[in-house]
């Protein structure tokens, strides 16, 4: 199927991606080629198969209602670009 | 022109879980800002989610008092958009396979419409953190204590009509949960939170209008606002002309209006796709049956037990059964006095009235069920009289009292001591001969006088039979 | 014989008799590190990270251990191993060669460092890679590619890339790789050495840096099948961290392996030796097959055409999984942020586009895309009906084969350079790795001889759903035949003899 800028650009803002208008030119070729090649699934007859997401039936894999220590803070907040000691800090939120 | 409200609820509610959804991080409320946390709800690179088989059943509880089927066979799925409220940047939650669907709740308005709300469905799902905004450095904090709490989420048909409804059904709703003890639903801690989705149209239109999103509804009194606010809004809007806009629209509490929130500016497109890390959930006979026989006795089943058991008159079983605090304390209650009656009497008088004044639910009070048996127990033995007991009951609603030691401390037992209270008499109409001529002559009223000022020398703990008696027999002497 | 051309279990055997003690073992083995691995120094480039200090402290710890009698039962302890730098090692840089992870150090262990840790085993540094995991060439690492140690000129394959280089190079004994649509078969083919991805869930992903989640496993990569097994009975087993693992008995891989392949089913797909496989490729690939009907095994061909559409399959899940679990990397809790940003909206934008390479962007958005609304049901749902049929062709083989026999790669290893330009072509060169991760099934690729240009060739044995040691047994009986597995790299391998 045919990509167009539009597409390319709709997919960059959900993926938070920021595109030149040449990346986003060839990203829209090499997309378009690719989704191309994609398409020959619709040579398959899937009426009626069920999606499969996993591959073997494994189900119910559950843990106990069991409250365990949580993490050191200052170990899970020392990769943060920017934190002080109790949070990481991002630029304001806006409603 | 008539116009029609309509409304449909999402109502989400965090399951009272002690640990998290995928993690074993505690639930508590509070707490330093991310101090309940752990490489998992903090979406550290390669960790992954488990879920707590609590949070099924509890899903499942909810959905069996809710009338819901079960979905035998259902899943997680992911539904991705990114904030930093939520560290994976997906939340799990469940889109095409949730766990509960078709439900119905029975609700009664304050007028006493009755009627049947339909549930869509009811789906598991985790919490997002909380986010702390510093205006002076134009800031915001990431606290991820709350991410991974669990939830569910209760979709309504769009079955509402007023305001009232949707009080009824959410005071339904929130006692239906309490009694299975799956959440606490406190609405000021956000435990329980309500989007109202609503839309007018034409009085007999069969198609809906365009709808706007109400969040940041924080009570009930606000959602009856914000429902009336809207609907007005929306109906000026078509008035004048114009068209309603789909939109979210955020309810402000202190200014009695909401506001569109600004469109967030990137597209919403939440890309649903089955959670590959969880694999499904499949409930069979054994677990499902488990389940429903794990189900307390609910507020309908209870009413009609106090009423043909207790005999109870019927409004105030519907009032004890409103909330589960309310009828818990009533049965401990009567467990320990085995007087029913009184209890109810106690509840519906004193207990209500209290409640009201001081703004407060059942579940927050102090006063026991021991301190209540105790009062019924010592009015009914005559130690000491209503009256004393109600300036009592007033004190054990603020304290955990320990009623008898009170008495005895502060010698408010009765006095019916005969010797004692005819002394007491005597003096009492020597000092008053008016009221005693009164009385004498014809004017009965003037005993009600006379009983006052015994029992003023009695300090108020006079048996009121026994200084009645001894007053009759002194005066027609 | 020198240290670093033994193989994990001769090095282990010599540690436990006292003849070589592990410090020695992990100093030898960083060593040849220095002289061989450094980038700008024309080297291999298999390493990210070495653990210098770390390993030779560790490499006494367990000495200390085995001289007061412990790990008497861990045929590994003392002996060095490499880790793909998609695995989360505490406390040590962990950056799946992406500049987006930036100096992030995991604040936990992944379950299988654990558990190579209980067994004595020492971890000396972390391995290049394709940037997250995505490349079929090593070539796509933030940290530069690694050269294949028998052509400098050849890519080594990927993105396992350190981890074939690094043991082909004899810079590592083993190593651990993950492989999502080959990464760990197809590099070790294009190296000479000998990779296995187990079955999906037999080992835990707790602490595997997510690529796509249902068809990522974490697998050996070492000298020889005995190697692999040796390891797989480390790493493997149900981890309460890990939803997806699997919770089955079986003995250990390495006590079973006996060399029996009497019997043995082989089934041999016709699609995959056809058009488009390299005549030396093929020749080599089949040649297994009939070193192992000498030793009693029965090969027979079957027709599978759903193969043709595993590649097309494949990339749409594993891009969409990745378009979700790459989402975390937006510059706020870890890892590298962008300078000079507007708002928060511009601070993710900015960071992704800087700290991502061209790579991972494209299967970001490509992933999205079969994501989004209005092209769900006819990219990413057909996808998984699509698996749903491979996996029954898959099944209805495996009621009449034990083992099915593919190439690891249509060619032996490419120049580098020549990929990139072209994904769709570099995304097809996986046509014989992916549908064994889309039916979740254990593969092995061992050496099976060389191209014209001196380039080893690996084929390819695929088991059944936890048949792990059948294929880990078919390999090592392959092996005590022939001595494929055993020729030094040409370049800075073993020294010929």
């Amino acid at each position: 199927m045919e990509i167009t800028k539009e597409m390319v650009a709709y997919v960059a803002e959900l993926s938070r991606l920021k595109l030149s208008d040449e990346e986003a030119e060839t990203a829209r070729k090499g997309l378009g080629e690719i989704i191309g090649y994609m398409d020959v699934l619709n040579n398959i007859d899937t009426e009626d198969v069920e999606p499969m997401s996993h591959a073997f039936a494994v189900k119910n894999v559950m843990r106990d209602d069991v409250v365990r220590p949580s993490h050191d803070r200052a170990e899970l907040l020392a990769n943060a670009p920017k934190a002080d000691d109790e949070a990481i800090i991002v630029p304001r939120t806006v409603e | 022109m008539a116009w029609e409200t309509v409304m449909g609820l999402e109502v989400h509610v965090e399951l009272a879980t002690k640990s998290k959804i995928f993690c074993s991080c505690t639930t508590e409320f509070g707490g330093e800002p991310n101090t309940h946390c752990c490489p998992v709800c903090t979406g550290m690179p390669g960790t992954l989610p488990v879920v707590n088989r609590q949070v099924v059943n509890y899903a499942m509880k909810a959905g069996i008092a809710l009338n819901c089927d079960i979905t035998r066979y259902n899943k997680f799925d992911r539904k991705n958009y990114f904030y930093p409220d939520l560290p994976k940047a997906y939340q799990i939650s469940q889109l095409y396979l949730p766990i509960c669907r078709n439900g119905r709740v029975p609700i009664e308005t304050e007028s006493g419409l009755k009627k049947d709300i339909r549930i869509h469905e009811i789906h598991m799902e985790e919490d997002a953190g909380k986010l702390i905004h510093d205006e002076f450095n134009d800031e915001t904090k990431c606290d991820y204590n709350r991410c991974g709490v669990p939830l569910i989420e209760i979709v309504s048909e769009p079955d509402f009509r007023s305001a009232e409804e949707v009080i009824a059904y959410l005071t339904k709703l929130k006692s239906t949960l309490e009694y299975l003890g799956v959440s606490d639903c406190k609405m000021q801690e956000g435990s329980m939170r309500a989007d109202v989705n609503l839309s007018v149209r034409q009085a007999g239109a069969e198609e809906f209008g365009t709808r706007t999103e109400m969040k940041n509804l924080n009570s009930f009194k606000a959602i009856a606002k914000a429902i009336n606010f809207e609907a007005k809004r929306q109906i000026d809007v078509i008035e004048r002309g114009g068209k309603v806009i789909q939109e979210t629209r955020r309810w402000d509490d202190n200014k009695d209006k909401s506001y569109a929130m600004r469109s967030k500016e990137n597209a919403q497109d939440y890309r649903y796709f089955p959670e590959p890390d969880l694999p499904p959930i499949e409930i069979d006979d054994q677990w499902y049956n488990s389940v429903k026989d794990s189900l307390p006795e609910l507020a309908e089943a209870k009413k009609q037990r106090y009423i043909s058991e207790l005999g109870l008159p019927e409004y105030d079983a519907n009032m004890i059964t409103g909330q589960k605090a309310l009828a818990d304390f009533f049965e401990e209650t009567t467990a320990l006095c085995g007087n029913p009656k009184e209890v109810s009497n106690w509840i519906m008088g004193e207990l209500m009235r209290k409640l009201g004044d001081e703004g407060i639910e059942a579940k927050d009070m102090k006063l026991t069920p021991k301190a209540l048996s105790t009062l019924i127990g010592l009015v009914e033995k005559k130690t000491i009289n209503r009256n004393k007991a109600k300036e009592i009951f007033a004190i054990a609603f603020n304290e955990d009292l320990d009623v008898e030691k009170y008495v005895k401390d502060n010698n408010l037992e009765q006095v019916s001591d005969e010797g004692l209270v005819l002394e007491i008499v005597k003096n009492v109409i020597a000092a008053n001969s008016k009221a005693v001529d009164d009385y004498n002559s014809g004017n009965k009223k003037a005993i009600g006088f006379l009983m006052g000022q015994c029992m003023k020398e009695l300090k108020g703990k006079g048996n009121p039979g026994v200084v009645n008696k001894l007053l009759n027999q002194e005066l027609n002497k | 014989m020198n240290i670093t051309e033994m193989t994990a279990l001769e090095l282990g055997a010599k540690i436990k008799s006292g003849e070589i003690k592990a410090p020695d073992a992990a100093r030898a083995v960083l060593d040849e590190i220095k002289k061989k691995d450094p980038y700008y120094s024309g080297g291999i480039n298999a390493y990210i990270v070495t653990l210098e200090n770390e390993a030779i402290k560790r490499a006494e710890e367990v000495q200390a251990m085995i001289d007061a009698g412990e790990l008497e039962d861990s045929p590994l302890a003392g002996v060095p191993i490499a880790i793909k730098d998609n695995i989360c090692t505490k406390g040590v840089k962990t950056t799946c060669a992406s500049k987006i992870l930036g100096d992030f150090k995991s604040p936990y262990n992944a379950t299988v460092i654990e558990k190579l840790n209980a067994a004595g085993a020492v971890i000396i540094g972390k391995l290049n890679m394709d940037e997250f995991a995505m490349g079929s060439t090593g070539e796509t690492s933030f940290y530069g590619e690694t050269k294949n140690p028998w052509n400098h000129e050849r890519v080594t394959g990927g993105s396992s890339s350190g981890a074939a280089a690094a043991v082909a190079a004899c810079e590592a004994p083993c190593a651990l790789g993950s492989d999502t649509g080959g990464s760990i078969r197809q590099p070790a083919s294009f190296c000479g050495v000998t990779g296995m991805k187990p079955t999906y869930g037999a080992v835990s992903r707790y602490g595997l840096i997510a690529y796509a989640s249902s068809l990522d496993q974490i697998g050996p990569i070492a000298k020889d099948a005995a190697d692999c097994a040796a390891i797989l009975d480390i790493i493997c087993g149900k981890d309460e961290m890990d939803g997806t693992s699997l919770d089955v008995e079986h003995k250990s891989y390495l006590d079973s392996l006996s060399g029996d392949v009497s019997g043995l089913k082989i089934g041999i797909p016709g699609q995959c030796f056809g058009d488009g496989l390299n005549a030396d490729v093929k020749a080599a690939v089949l040649g297994v097959a009939e070193t192992l009907k000498s030793k009693g095994a029965e090969t027979e061909e079957f027709d599978m055409p759903l193969i043709d559409y595993a590649v097309p399959t494949y990339y749409i899940i594993a891009a969409a999984e990745a378009s979700s679990n790459l989402s975390r990397f937006d510059g706020v809790k870890y890892g590298f942020r962008a300078d000079g940003f507007e708002d928060l909206t511009d601070l993710y934008m900015k960071t992704r586009s800087e700290g991502f390479g061209e790579e991972v962007k494209r299967r970001i958005m490509l992933g999205t895309f079969a994501l989004s609304t209005g092209y769900y049901d006819a990219y990413y749902k057909k996808a998984l009906q699509v698996k749903a049929l491979i996996k029954k062709a898959f099944d209805e083989a495996y009621e009449k084969y034990d083992i099915i026999l593919f190439p690891a790669a249509p060619t032996t290893a490419p120049k580098m350079g020549e990929s990139l330009s072209d994904p769709l072509k570099m995304y097809l060169s996986d046509i014989y790795t992916v549908s064994v991760n889309l039916a979740g099934l254990p593969g092995i690729s061992v050496p099976c001889g060389f191209d014209k240009d001196g380039m080893p060739i690996g084929a390819q044995l695929v088991g059944a759903p936890l048949g792990d040691s059948v294929i880990l047994n078919a390999a090592f009986a392959y092996q005590q035949l022939t001595d494929h597995h055993k020729k030094p790299a040409e370049k800075f391998g073993k020294e010929v003899e």
